[in-house]
């Protein structure tokens, strides 16, 4: 690619962004004062939290730290990183929803910015009225609109509903009509956040397809944030990868995910792993489990053949008595796809740190590959939909190799058949006597 | 393709993280005149739908008010009015009135309104309230004709004279009041990013400054002391009293304070532009 001026689209030169941690000023003008008050006299601020002391004065946060990009014309790039990572920073500040701390961005073109679809629509306005409204938003004018609105229709595949109150849309009717609005702008860049993740599948590969076209044939320029590693493969031909805010990695896209599924580093051979530093996520917003660290047993390494079982001693605290949980274990491929689960009955236990337990699972009819381990404590709500209490994605990796007990008729691969081998189907041929 | 092309060298957007204050980007609000008209009438839109009544509540709302203060103030208080009929004394002050508060009440609540669209998308924000000025005016127009009706019937019993040639002011004294609401909104709702507690005192400062305003009373009724004075400091009392002077034919027009109720107003629209834009950067933020 060439570093000639003309071909690029978007170029940002030591961006940083930095965000004030925890409550900004008082909220109210009153507790602002009050601190000011407080400051002149050369009293201690009334405002300040117990245990929050000098060193948290002022706290902040660098959210991006020093970006330096160039991505060029007709490109379709992704952006990659955990949670956290500055990806949705990025594209807040190269679609001037914010502005940046330090640093220039210069973008050649216009930009269409989907970090959500369907902003601005009003669910009391009918579907065109809305497709009027997001329309303008999105930077068209009124003819320009009006030329496109046949179009937008059509693809939405809403046509019948076009003059009904958005309120009464299905979720996925109103993602649609919205994705088609932005879809049909003519801007020559486009930004997207994972808005893909919403809709049915036919739809999604609708807008993919779409998204391709924009920047193969028309020669528009893609950036494409997702967690999805297969849209991402689909769509872009260079990732880049942020880490902590910074760019940690750029290049094709095989390699940025590799990268970012840290698959060389971080998941070695070991048989012991410790949660600490893994990301824990608790969907009710407090935990009262805590897994700790993983130790496989009765193993030198982490290869097993699915005749064997996965036998390891997890360690964790709970922090008061259990009536009832579950544990689970799943099984995801190198997309982080889940590809099998095993659970649990309901474990009781006391409050207690350090508590250990042993878990055996059958590997059976799990065919060869690579798999990531996540580990959940679930619990079960009302509504009999289980939420996770303490949750570890990829908590650590196995290795399953051929066995002997599959029929090796031919190579199993994983993309097209998954992960599960289930028992020799019966194929009875009706011969037809005559 | 080649149209594509050629569109990455057309348009070109800087970022920085330097602010220039004394840019007020109303060229870009003019390529976004489409959606300030579409945001107006999204307004409307959405107040009456699913109302019993729809825009009819227009006109009871200045009738309902305008009664309560013939009541209290011309019968309980006994307040004069020049003269003129109280009805329609009171329907005429509270149209214009209602006008500028909404002017100014409307946008103090911009960003904290619009927070989710405004951190998802970007148009230039200014958009937002100009196009509740809009409204206003559309509102304010048609309570006018609510005016008008009533007007007529006084012009046709001979209470009320109007200065029918004034009427051209009007849209003057609209465009002023309207500029200055929308001045003093946008610096309140510049402010609420960070201080909510703002939009409540906003609110109540209003009412209060109606009542440092001739509205229930007319300005003539004060005699000449350092209190009328002080009243007619108050820049919205000039425009006020001009659009009285056309709709009643009675009115305080002094050119003195009118200029200083316009250069006042040009300050503050210029000022609030200027917070407006700078805030409007990284409000996201904090709100």
């Amino acid at each position: 690619m060439s570093e000639n001026r003309k071909d690029i689209a978007i170029r940002v030169s030591g961006v940083k962004k930095r965000y004030r941690l925890g409550q900004i000023g008082g909220g109210t003008l009153q507790a602002d004062l009050q601190s000011w008050w407080a400051r002149v006299r050369g009293k201690e601020d009334p405002n300040t939290k117990i245990g929050e002391g000098e060193r948290s004065h002022g706290k902040t946060f660098m959210a991006l730290n020093g970006i330096d990009l160039s991505i060029y014309q007709g490109e379709a790039v992704g952006i990659i990183g955990s949670n956290g990572a500055g990806k949705s920073t990025l594209l807040k500040l190269l679609s001037k929803v914010t502005a940046p701390t330090e640093g220039e961005i210069d973008i050649y073109g216009r930009i269409a910015s989907m970090l959500e679809v369907g902003t601005g629509f009003h669910p009391e306005m009918t579907g065109r009225e809305n497709v009027y409204l997001n329309g303008a938003i999105l930077g068209m004018t009124k003819e320009e609109i009006d030329a496109k609105m046949e179009k937008i229709i059509d693809f939405s595949e809403v046509r019948e509903f076009i003059d009904t109150p958005v309120k009464r849309y299905s979720s996925g009717m109103f993602v649609k009509l919205a994705f088609s609005v932005a879809a049909h702008l003519d801007s020559e860049i486009m930004i997207m956040d994972e808005v893909l993740a919403v809709g049915d599948m036919a739809f999604q590969k609708k807008c993919l397809t779409k998204m391709r076209e924009a920047a193969k044939q028309d020669g528009r320029t893609v950036l494409y944030v997702s967690h999805n590693m297969n849209t991402i493969r689909q769509l872009c031909d260079r990732c880049i990868v942020l880490d902590k805010g910074k760019v940690v990695f750029e290049g094709d896209t095989e390699s940025a995910i590799k990268v970012y599924l840290h698959t060389d580093d971080d998941y070695e051979n070991a048989l012991f792993y410790n949660l600490d530093n893994r990301n824990h996520v608790s969907e009710n917003g407090f935990s009262v489990v805590k897994m700790k660290s993983v130790q496989i047993l009765e193993k030198e390494d982490v290869s097993f053949v699915n005749t064997e079982s996965l036998k390891f001693r997890l360690i964790f605290d709970a922090y008061k008595k259990i009536n009832g949980i579950g544990f689970r274990v799943t099984l995801m491929n190198s997309s982080f796809i889940p590809v099998a689960t095993s659970y649990s009955n309901y474990l009781y236990f006391d409050e207690g740190k350090d508590l250990e337990g042993n878990i055996e699972m059958k590997l059976d009819s799990i065919r060869e590959g690579e798999y990531y381990i996540a580990l959940g404590f679930f619990d079960i709500n009302t509504a009999s939909l289980p939420y996770c209490n303490d949750f570890v994605s990829g908590a650590f990796k196995i290795k399953i190799s051929k066995s002997p007990k599959n029929k090796q008729l031919f190579m199993w691969n994983n993309e097209h058949y998954g992960a599960y081998e289930i028992e020799p189907l019966s194929f009875n041929i009706n011969v037809n006597v005559n | 393709m080649s149209e594509i092309t050629s569109n990455y060298q057309k348009y070109h957007t800087h970022i920085s993280s330097k602010h220039k204050w004394f840019d007020l980007k109303l060229n870009e609000v003019w390529r976004y005149k489409d959606l300030i008209w579409l945001f107006t009438k999204r307004t409307f839109v959405v107040t009456y739908k699913q109302t019993v009544l729809g825009p009819a509540w227009l006109f009871i709302n200045p009738i309902l008010t305008s009664l309560i203060y013939t009541f209290v103030f011309g019968g309980i208080a006994g307040m004069s009015t020049d003269g003129i009929p109280q009805i329609i004394f009171y329907l005429t002050s509270t149209a214009i009135w209602t006008f500028f508060a909404s002017c100014v009440n409307n946008n103090a609540t911009t960003f904290t309104l619009n927070a989710s669209v405004f951190g998802k998308v970007y148009f230039p924000r200014l958009t937002t309230p100009i196009s509740n000025i809009l409204s206003s005016i559309i509102q304010f127009g048609i309570q006018f004709l609510l005016v008008l009706g009533v007007l007529i019937f006084f012009v046709c019993t001979g209470e009320v004279h109007p200065n029918w040639w004034a009427f051209s002011l009007i849209p003057v004294v609209l465009l002023h009041l309207g500029m200055m609401g929308m001045g003093f909104g946008i610096i309140v709702s510049s402010l609420t990013t960070k201080y909510r507690d703002l939009t409540v005192l906003i609110t109540f400062g209003v009412q209060l400054w109606m009542y440092a305003t001739p509205i229930v009373y007319p300005l003539s009724q004060l005699g000449d002391g350092t209190f009328k004075t002080l009243l007619m400091i108050n820049p919205v009392t000039i425009p006020v009293e001009i659009f009285r002077y056309a709709v009643l034919g009675q009115g305080t027009i002094n050119y003195v304070f009118l200029a200083m109720s316009w250069v006042f107003t040009i300050i503050v629209i210029v000022f609030g532009i200027m917070v407006f834009n700078k805030v409007e950067r990284t409000f996201m933020d904090t709100v």
